[in-house]
């Protein structure tokens, strides 16, 4: 049973532009799907969709988000918030800005359960120092205590993880949540992230424009250019030999360090204007 | 410490700028043309009685020396003796600083009060004409001073709707017997509220004509800070929590627009003081300012010194108390 | 891409027109109020005394808005109140923002000892109550015309002198300026040249705004009876006089307010709408 079933999805600015067209996706229940695309593509867009943190220029023009077989946009501003809060969370991109600096840490990670989800102050706390144990964070006491200008980079992602996991969610939603961090907390944060889907069994939605993490985290993944979806495949077949020209650009385009000098090859642009003709081609049908 | 030598700069900077202020009254009232004491005497004083005098006040010294006079004695608490009423200025400064304190205070109020609350629904309603509406309100409060305000407010509730008292401190029909200088304090601690409710009604319309300037510019001021601050990822990632908009704006975002709008506040704060004098002489409020412009007509320089470095000090204290709140508010500071 | 803002953003040429014709308006009652009052503003007549507005009843149509205690006709009065409200927000506001802006640019681009001096002036200037300054400072100086403009200039100057010195200051560190001197510019050319037309905007809404301040301080003057010392009349003095007969003739204080009202509020959009036009980041 698909837990996320995006149909159809378009999102247009107020002057028109499309970001998404007509985008389709499932994630089933526990399941890791990557999210992939160059910057711009409008990957984020589609994890915001889902979430209702649409940038103010951007409107759902057409398709629908059912969750858990609920179409979100038939719900009202106040039941779609509360769903979404009780069943999905997201990790955000940049640990450094995503912390409340005038709050102390611990009521971050308990504030959805009591205020939201009515959850007894204690035994919120109590969660809360579970979850940090979890993403191995020694006295997490005095890190509940602590103010977040206090604590480093990789530090504040760990709570942040911790904090998405807090409600028990059956949705994650992880927006790019290594790019802002240093190479070497990288691995480490991925790996904590497997660990946490693994252990807890949600079905995560992994948003990254680096082939790399999607071999490392994901069974299957949808490969987005200009709010196109252009592919949608199994993590084993797309390394095997993905079927799109795009997608095996992009695939080509990927450092490996097996071969440092025969793969820094950017993306042919006989290919980005092919995948271009594609999508005007795709609006057309979409505006006519 | 850093935070010792920060504070005994800041101690060292405020005795400086008081000094200065106190030299700068003492000496300019002293090239006022019109001689006080010849004010105070009956017709047909001889030049003995008119040099006796003078040498009672110290006039006969010269200015330096009056001044050193002045000073030393104010540093043990002798403010002189005020020429016209020959009362000593330390009793009759005391006597009507709580009037101008509790005016000053309740203006304050009623400004965070306007402004925050205006600030924080023209957020909520952000691009609206709801937001639209409190602007241009806001604009118009801003540009017009609290003296216009004050001549307004007379005028609608004092003479077309007379709801509120227009003159005066307390009503003297209620006959109440105040121990302290401190009317509206002392009315709520003795919980006669038929008092604080008349005190009260002739407090409002000074204290909002002081109020609505500083209310515009904690509305411009704190919104402009909350909007940068509802781009903040925090504020994104609150939201897909469940929490509501309002809810957003005073739970989150609040806490951290508050602390750049703090020292201005400060600053306006004691503006707002200053402008007590002509408010209190509109609305014949028995304050300090009032008294002040009296004394200055009089060329009552005891008196007018004394309230001077009153008003002076009052200013610092305000300063230092908005920078200290300030540290303490602010985490990132507090273990700088 | 249209939103209810971009309403009110279309108000600035609104705002432009309605404060630019009222001041113009104050300027021509200004200058032609000799040929224009129905009655000489200080000839009393006591049976005509607190006769209420044209439309009201038992008015007498020849006077227009009504008389006061002494039966002066309040038009006529106010006619020749806006000479000197506003003589003393030209002279004061350009003789204010001229002192302050000087002595902010000075402290701004030369720094040092010359910042010093003039920040720690600033500062105790602040610990002062304007209101009481200027009261005090009328009563050194005596009244008068030039009193009632020192005083403003005397009590007003540190508002340019902060923004002038925040922007001197800001603006002295860019590599522009540098450029500048390294082309051999003196510093001083430097500063008028390179720093001053930036701050223009700021200093313009701060000029019209200083004029609007200049014309409350001269009614609040006047109002506590330390203005002009002639018979020629004030909005301010008017405005005393209306607020003691505020119960029998409230006539007598709500025209001179009105003025008031109006004449500050055009001062402050006036520069508010000049400096949004002017500014060259916003458009």
């Amino acid at each position: 049973m698909n837990y996320l079933s995006i149909r159809d999805l378009t999102v247009r600015l107020s002057n028109g532009l499309p970001l998404l067209r007509k985008v389709s996706l499932d994630v089933e229940a526990g399941e890791v799907r990557a999210l992939v695309g160059e910057s711009g593509a409008g990957k984020s867009m589609i994890g915001k969709a889902v979430l209702g943190i649409l940038p103010r220029a951007a409107r759902l023009t057409g398709g629908a988000i059912l969750l858990d077989g609920e179409n979100l946009e038939t719900l009202s501003p106040k039941e779609r918030r509360q769903r979404i809060g009780a069943k999905v969370a997201l990790i955000p991109q940049d640990p450094l800005t995503a912390l409340n600096p005038s709050r102390r840490v611990g009521p971050q990670i308990t504030d959805r359960l009591v205020d939201i989800l009515d959850w007894k102050r204690d035994e919120a706390e109590a969660r809360a120092l579970e979850l940090l144990n979890e993403v191995h964070i020694q006295s997490p006491d005095r890190v509940m205590k602590s103010y977040p200008h206090e604590l480093s980079g990789g530090m504040r992602q760990r709570i942040l993880i911790a904090s998405a996991f807090a409600a028990e969610p059956k949705l994650i939603i992880a927006d790019e949540p290594t790019t802002a961090l240093d190479v070497t907390v990288q691995k480490q944060i991925l790996k904590l992230i497997r660990e946490m889907q693994e252990r807890h069994q949600t079905a995560l939605l992994f948003v990254t424009h680096d082939l790399g993490v999607v071999s490392k985290i994901s069974q299957s993944l949808t490969v987005l250019y200009a709010g196109k979806v252009i592919e949608e495949t199994s993590v084993r077949s797309f390394f095997a030999g993905p079927k799109h020209p795009y997608s095996r650009a992009l695939l080509a385009a990927t450092p490996k360090y097996t071969d440092p000098d025969g793969s820094l090859m950017p993306v042919p642009d006989s290919v980005i204007s092919a995948v271009e003709r594609e999508v005007a081609a795709f609006d057309e049908q979409l505006n006519g | 410490m850093p935070i010792v030598r920060a504070l005994l700069t800041r101690l060292a900077t405020t005795i400086v700028t008081l000094l200065g202020a106190a030299v700068i009254v003492f000496f300019v009232i002293r090239i006022v043309p019109g001689n006080p004491i010849a004010m105070m005497l009956p017709p047909g004083a001889t030049e003995a009685d008119i040099a006796r005098l003078k040498t009672l006040y110290g006039l006969d010294k010269s200015i330096p020396e009056q001044f050193w006079i002045w000073i030393t004695n104010v540093l043990q608490g002798d403010f002189g003796t005020s020429i016209t009423t020959r009362q000593p200025v330390y009793d009759l400064v005391i006597g009507r600083l709580p009037a101008t304190l509790e005016l000053s205070v309740m203006a304050l109020m009623i400004a965070v009060l306007l402004g925050g609350t205006a600030a924080l629904t023209a957020t909520l309603y952000r691009g609206t004409r709801v937001e639209g509406g409190i602007d241009v309100a806001g604009g118009m409060a801003l540009s017009l001073p609290d003296f216009l305000w004050g001549l307004a407010l007379i005028l609608l509730f004092g003479v077309l709707w007379p709801l509120f008292h227009i003159s005066g401190r307390v009503s003297p029909s209620l006959g109440f017997d105040f121990h302290s200088n401190f009317f509206l304090f002392e009315a709520l601690i003795r919980l006669r509220f038929d008092v604080v409710l008349d005190l009260l009604g002739h407090m409002l319309m000074p204290a909002l004509a002081l109020a609505l300037p500083l209310a515009a510019i904690i509305l411009q001021l704190l919104k402009q800070s909350l909007k940068e601050c509802m781009h903040d990822d925090y504020i994104t990632l609150a939201r897909t929590k469940g929490y509501s908009e309002t809810s957003i704006i005073t739970r989150d975002a609040l806490p951290n627009a508050i602390l750049p709008t703090l020292t201005l506040i400060g600053v306006q704060f004691t503006f707002l003081i200053g402008g007590t004098v002509i408010i209190e002489r509109l609305f014949s409020y028995e304050g300090l300012g009032n008294m002040a412009i009296d004394a200055v007509i009089n060329r009552d320089l005891p008196l007018i010194q004394g309230i001077v470095l009153v008003f002076a000090l009052l200013f610092t204290l305000v300063n230092l108390l908005v920078d200290m709140t300030y540290a303490a508010l602010n985490p990132r500071l507090r273990h700088a | 891409m249209r939103d209810a803002r971009g309403q009110i953003r279309r108000l600035p040429g609104l705002r432009l027109w309605l404060s630019g014709t009222w001041l113009l308006l104050l300027v021509l009652a200004a200058v032609f109020a000799p040929m224009i009052s129905p009655h000489d503003p200080l000839e009393q007549d006591l049976f005509a005394a607190r006769l209420p507005p044209f439309w009201e009843q038992g008015a007498d149509p020849s006077y227009l808005l009504g008389t006061d205690s002494l039966g002066r006709d309040l038009l006529s009065r106010m006619l020749y109140g806006a000479r000197l409200a506003l003589t003393v927000a030209l002279i004061a506001g350009t003789l204010t923002c001229l002192v302050g802006a000087t002595l902010g640019l000075i402290a701004g681009f030369y720094r040092g000892w010359a910042d010093l001096v003039i920040s720690r002036l600033v500062d105790i200037w602040m610990a002062f109550p304007p209101v009481l300054f200027a009261i005090l400072l009328i009563a050194v100086l005596g009244t008068g015309l030039t009193s009632i403009i020192i005083a403003i200039v005397v009590i007003d100057w540190t508002r340019f002198s902060r923004v002038v010195r925040a922007e001197a200051m800001s603006q002295g560190a860019m590599d522009y300026v540098a450029s500048a001197q390294v082309a051999g510019r003196t510093r001083l050319g430097t500063a008028i040249t390179e720093i001053l037309p930036n701050v223009l905007p700021t200093i313009v809404a701060l000029l019209t705004l200083e004029m609007g301040i200049a014309v409350i301080v001269e009614a609040i003057l006047s109002f506590v009876n330390l203005s002009i010392s002639t018979d020629e009349p004030t909005w301010g003095g008017m405005i005393a006089e209306g607020r003691t007969s505020i119960y029998q003739a409230w006539w007598v204080l709500v025209f001179p307010l009105f003025a008031l009202f109006l004449t500050v509020l055009s001062f402050s959009q006036l520069g508010e709408g000049l400096k949004e036009h002017f500014d060259p980041v916003l458009r």
